[in-house]
């Protein structure tokens, strides 16, 4: 049985037709495929979250899923600031870096679909003035905003 | 969408149900909690306008906390 309902399946098949424009990746970090289980390398919801992503790329040639495995690519993960699992990273039009950590449940789900239309794009829906703070900042910004599924 | 717009910015959505230890790093009692820089945070949904003065802050190194 999918995960996204088949009449969402086709709901963010059209959307995406609508409104993607450049293609985007997301880069997947999760755990590794073993027959073994070692003691503090385990992530309960990696599975759950790569067949949603699977899902969920399927339903645009311009979405690609790349999945890397957390703990054999250790050094590129942290390089990426990625320390937990599962972590998504959008990369497309986006100038600064777009993470999911975690599972993109509930309503972060629908963040998530928001966010693929915006990097795709490379523009959102900011305010003008919003615009032009963001464009004279001098110092890294790093925003982290804690979210539960709903 | 702010990361969208500039190179500066990282954006993070954490689902932190799965990550306790990050929680309570962080002591998250409610969501959403939005923490800019290690330093400025609130609870709650801000509008636009706030987020991007709590941007602008960070940036400049005010490290105020609002709530």
């Amino acid at each position: 049985m999918p995960i996204i309902p088949q009449d969402d399946q086709e709901y963010l098949r059209n959307l995406f037709d609508e409104k993607l424009e450049h293609g985007v990746t997301l880069r997947f970090y999760t755990m590794g495929v073993s027959p073994l289980s070692v003691p503090g390398q385990d992530c309960e919801t990696c599975s759950d979250t790569h067949e949603l992503l699977n899902e969920l790329v399927g339903l645009s040639d311009k979405l690609t899923l790349d999945v890397r495995d957390f703990y054999v690519e250790r050094v590129a993960a942290a390089e990426a600031g990625i320390d937990e699992i599962p972590a998504i990273v959008l990369e497309g039009q986006n100038k600064g870096s777009v993470r999911f950590i975690g599972v993109p449940a509930g309503y972060e789900f629908a963040t998530l679909i928001e966010d693929l239309v915006d990097v795709s794009r490379g523009t959102t829906g900011l305010a003008a003035h919003s615009r032009e703070v963001l464009a004279g900042l001098k110092d890294p910004v790093h925003i982290k905003v804690f979210v539960t599924p709903t | 969408m702010m990361a969208v717009e500039s190179d500066k910015v990282t954006a993070d959505v954490v689902e932190v149900s799965e990550f306790p230890h990050v929680a309570q790093r962080y002591q998250v009692y409610g969501v959403p909690k939005t923490i800019v820089n290690e330093s400025i945070q609130f609870e709650g949904a801000r509008p636009e306008a706030a987020l991007i003065g709590a941007v602008e802050s960070a940036s400049a190194g005010d490290g105020t906390s609002t709530r």
